[in-house]
């Protein structure tokens, strides 16, 4: 643990590039120009599934300005028979959604893209393109992907010997449901079905890339991981990675999906066949049709519990939207929903169900929001019944450190029970609540709890002494919200100098070790562990300089404030050293101070959260509002209180647009209807209340200063705490999202 | 199409440029004067990561046509600051970690500016409801709301 008086641990500072996006000057993806560049176009498929029979781009290519023009022709193929992992990606799925070969899955899918010297005349390319398609009946929801004598989008895949739609599976087991089911008081099953939701970045991709006559690659683009981004280039391209430079531009959002990438490899390609830099922005709608939602669901979840609140068995089985190509979050809610608690008995299985959808992609906690909604409100339907309070019968029921999870790990020193406690004794659980405030509209209060994994992995920095004694750190990790921060505190307090002297920059892939991506909730986590250790490798270097100096043994000399000092009185009377001394001193001493550490982290325990939530129920409209919102989560050590809070904040924002209003609507020919942030409904401003965010302190004992990872967990409860809210505002419960106000007015007419 | 020629004021500088009549303010501010301050989310007007104020009035930049700039006066985020003197604005969302990704936040605080030019001392609602058509997808909106409140009672104290 750190044991230093902290200074800026745990203080507000303000963050590196604070200035710079206050003012308009952050460099985003789509800011970035480059002398000569021309500007790169997708065609996308107008058919949500068809047979791509052939690609004539004869006449694009003849038409004046263009430059180049890609087919998957041009992306390196990976056969379906053979799997290429890259992470958790498929390499096979992953060269089809950045270029549709055999056949186009989804409406939106890219089939060609044209480079020109206006973005005008590439789209204009675009359109004399000519596509021979056979049109194929489609399927988009999972019912009917899952029907005998569904539409099959990939022959290839089969489940229980014959094609079919279920593209994988996955089952969690503990004990013996049965036998469990058998010693309960009250079993409640419930189904449920939720919509995909887009993690509506405000961003869209883009990226600058500039392929030289010597096979040199540079791109400039926005992602949560600039070694992912060159990783899959490569693969993608057949470039080697130490010919590609990934340049990670501020990220204007991600949340998951910008995890994996969908116009480098095509910029690449344009760039190499054009001969010049190539710049591609995506447009809203294509965002909306063609890049990663989060899956919906259907489940069907099963508990049992005494009448004492012991919960004796669980089961769920959740089919999830993986789109057109294979690969839900199914761990998310296999192996998330039951991990809270400590059940004897579980069966947790998921089926990943391809249909003409855009490919899912990580969203936040990804798939785990979903088996929280189904497995939250059950639990909060045998509270009610059996007369508990929900709160104490999660705390009755908690994991503890030393207990297997379903999903087969070990807990650490985990802090859930801390967490639920924490809200049970929070004012809002007994505040008042005038639950009939006005003819039409009732008020009610839910609560619920969510579980994520979190993550270590592998991380980066280097910490420089500059020569004029203040300090650089370069990190491997884009900064979504507020990392730079946690980061500069960190090295101002290990350093102990002032704050405003250490500058906090990420590093693209040519010039800081390899850093995997912004996710998982690791960053802060990973990144503190890293910068900790290159630090204090560069304070041995200062100690030992200043020994040098002083002509005494390094293990003689203490560094404190900012300044290397004689440990005692018999290491010698000197006057201390300080940092911009021995920054002057360094190369008559041995040579230029910095250090850098490569690690593969670990020791990241799981997140928890509870949430409180008062809901305001008008029942002549339908409409929920939320009027009250209080969230809990253990950051073990927030080592800058406001991006922790923000985080937090966030997510549960996140959450209640996916239980309010947010949902992809189809037309009948299989084409997203609501491609807009007009008609896809994200929560804005006058939507909301303030989100109080607490955050616990209870340090993780695997982490130099204690800290665990926050990002992701707070988007878990909401979508059942909403649920469970208006369920105690008007009497009936809800198991399909999102909670929008036709549906809320057909429950309740019913 | 022929492009016109357009006079107008920028930040307060007299600015010409060409643009295609279709063309909108957006693009010309970002790719013609290279002012990429202003961001597209949505290209729409839903966002409001865009936005601008033309004549002291709070628009989307992508739904104005660049040829309407002739002869008006506009404002953009990189003309917020006084040199290198922050806006109070900008100099509290820092403070308040109002931000977290950035990208909605020239949007945001051209819009708060233009709110707090109209009317000094919003109640929280207010601040709600004018913030409406900036769409910020991390912060959950609590650290911008009150960075925006804070700022306008300061302001009022300074006054």
């Amino acid at each position: 643990m750190n044991a230093i008086d902290n200074k800026w641990i745990g203080t507000r500072t303000i963050r590196p590039d604070g200035v710079d996006k206050v003012t308009g000057r952050a460099g985003y993806a789509a800011d970035n120009v480059m002398p000569g560049m021309v500007w790169g176009k997708v065609l996308r498929s107008p058919h949500a599934h068809a047979v791509i029979r052939s690609i004539n781009t004869a006449k694009a290519e003849a038409l004046p300005g263009v430059k180049a023009v890609v087919t998957a022709a041009d992306i390196v193929n990976f056969p379906l028979d053979k799997s290429v992992m890259l992470g958790i990606q498929d390499m096979r799925w992953m060269c089809r959604n950045v270029m549709a070969r055999e056949k186009a899955l989804f409406h939106g899918q890219p089939v060609a893209a044209v480079a020109a010297t206006t973005a005008e005349i590439a789209a204009e390319a675009c359109k004399l393109i000519e596509v021979d398609y056979e049109v194929l009946p489609h399927v988009i929801e999972i019912d009917d992907a899952i029907a005998p004598n569904a539409p099959i989008l990939h022959d290839f895949i089969k489940y229980e010997g014959k094609p079919s739609n279920i593209a994988g599976t996955m089952v969690n087991k503990v004990g013996d449901i049965e036998a469990g089911f058998a010693q309960a008081d009250l079993v409640i099953e419930r189904n449920y079905d939720t919509r995909p939701v887009h993690q509506g970045y405000i961003e869209p991709h883009a990226c600058t890339v500039s392929c030289t006559a010597d096979g040199k690659v540079t791109i400039w683009s926005s992602s949560q991981g600039q070694f992912m981004v060159r990783a899959m280039t490569s693969l993608l391209t057949g470039i080697s990675q130490s010919n590609i430079r990934a340049i990670p531009a501020e990220i204007g959002g991600g949340f998951g999906a910008k995890t994996i990438i969908y116009l480098e490899p095509v910029a690449v390609m344009l760039s190499k066949k054009s001969g010049r830099p190539v710049k591609m922005v995506m447009s809203r709608d294509e965002v909306f049709r063609a890049t990663g939602p989060a899956p919906g669901m259907k489940a069907t979840v099963k508990i049992g519990m005494k009448k004492d609140g012991t919960i004796v068995a669980a089961h769920g089985v959740y089919y999830l939207q993986a789109g057109g190509l294979p690969g839900s979050p199914l761990r998310g809610p296999v192996g998330c929903s039951f991990a809270p608690y400590n059940i004897a008995n579980v069966l947790s299985e998921g089926f990943d169900v391809v249909s003409n959808r855009p490919k899912v992609a990580a969203y936040r906690a990804p798939g785990a929001p979903l088996g929280a909604f189904a497995v939250e409100t059950v639990i909060d339907e045998l509270c009610e019944k059996l007369g508990l309070d929900p709160l104490e019968v999660r705390i009755k029921n908690h994991a503890r450190p030393g207990d297997k999870a379903v999903y087969g790990a070990t807990f650490g020193s985990i802090t859930f029970v801390e967490t639920t406690d924490a809200m049970l004794k929070h004012p809002h659980y007994k505040a008042p609540l005038d639950k009939a405030p006005a003819p039409h509209i009732r008020r009610g209060r839910g609560v619920a709890s969510g579980f994520w994994y979190n993550a270590g992995g592998e991380s980066s920095a280097q910490v420089n002494i500059t020569e004029d004694g203040n300090v650089t750190v370069t990190t491997g990790h884009p900064d979504v919200g507020g990392s730079r921060a946690s980061t500069a505190n960190v090295t101002a307090e290990l350093l102990g100098i002032d704050h405003s002297r250490i500058s906090v920059l990420i590093g693209d892939t040519a010039s800081i070790g390899f850093s995997n991506l912004t996710g998982g909730s690791r960053v802060t986590f990973a990144s503190a562990m890293v910068v900790t250790q290159s630090t204090e490798k560069v304070i041995g270097q200062l100690k030992e300089r200043a020994a040098r100096i002083w002509k005494i043994d390094p293990e003689a000399v203490d560094w404190e404030n900012g300044e290397a000092r004689p440990a005692g009185a018999n290491a010698g009377k000197f006057p201390a050293l300080t940092l911009k001394e021995l920054a002057a001193k360094a190369n008559e001493m041995g040579g230029p101070i910095g250090a850098g550490i490569q690690l593969n982290t670990v020791g990241a325990d799981p997140g928890f959260a509870t949430h409180i939530v008062d809901v305001e129920v008008d029942t002549q409209l339908g409409i929920v509002r939320v009027i009250r919102y209080t969230a809990c989560q253990d950051a073990g050590r927030s080592l800058h209180p406001s991006y922790v809070e923000g985080q937090i904040q966030g997510g549960v924002v996140q959450g209640i647009g996916w239980a309010l209003s947010e949902e992809f609507l189809y037309d009948k020919t299989g084409k997203m209807d609501n491609a807009s942030f007009l008609d896809y409904r994200m929560p804005v401003c006058s939507d909301l209340p303030m989100i109080e965010a607490v955050a616990l302190e209870i340090p993780n004992p695997k982490h130099p200063q204690g800290v665990r990872g926050v990002g992701e967990a707070g988007i878990l409860p909401g979508l059942a705490a909403i649920a469970n809210a208006v369920h105690d505002a008007v009497g009936k419960r809800f198991f399909s999202l999102p909670l929008s106000p036709p549906k809320v007015l057909a429950v309740l007419d019913s | 199409m022929a492009k016109l020629h357009v006079t107008t004021t920028i930040n307060g500088e007299p600015t010409e440029f060409l643009a295609s009549p279709d063309q909108n303010m957006l693009d010309v501010l970002r790719d013609t004067l290279g002012l990429t301050g202003a961001k597209e989310g949505c290209g729409t007007g839903d966002c409001g990561a865009c936005s601008i104020t033309l004549d002291g009035r709070l628009v989307c930049s992508c739904l104005m046509l660049a040829v309407e700039a002739e002869g008006h006066s506009i404002t953009t985020i990189e003309g917020m600051a006084q040199g290198d003197h922050l806006h109070p604005l900008q100099q509290k969302f820092l403070e308040m970690a109002a931000l977290q990704c950035g990208i909605c936040t020239p949007g945001v605080l051209v819009a708060a500016k233009a709110l707090l030019e109209k009317n000094p001392d919003p109640s929280e609602t207010e601040v709600r409801f004018w913030l409406a058509g900036n769409l910020c997808r991390c912060t959950g909106y609590d650290k911008i709301v009150r960075a925006v409140l804070e700022t306008a009672a300061e302001m009022r104290g300074a006054a």
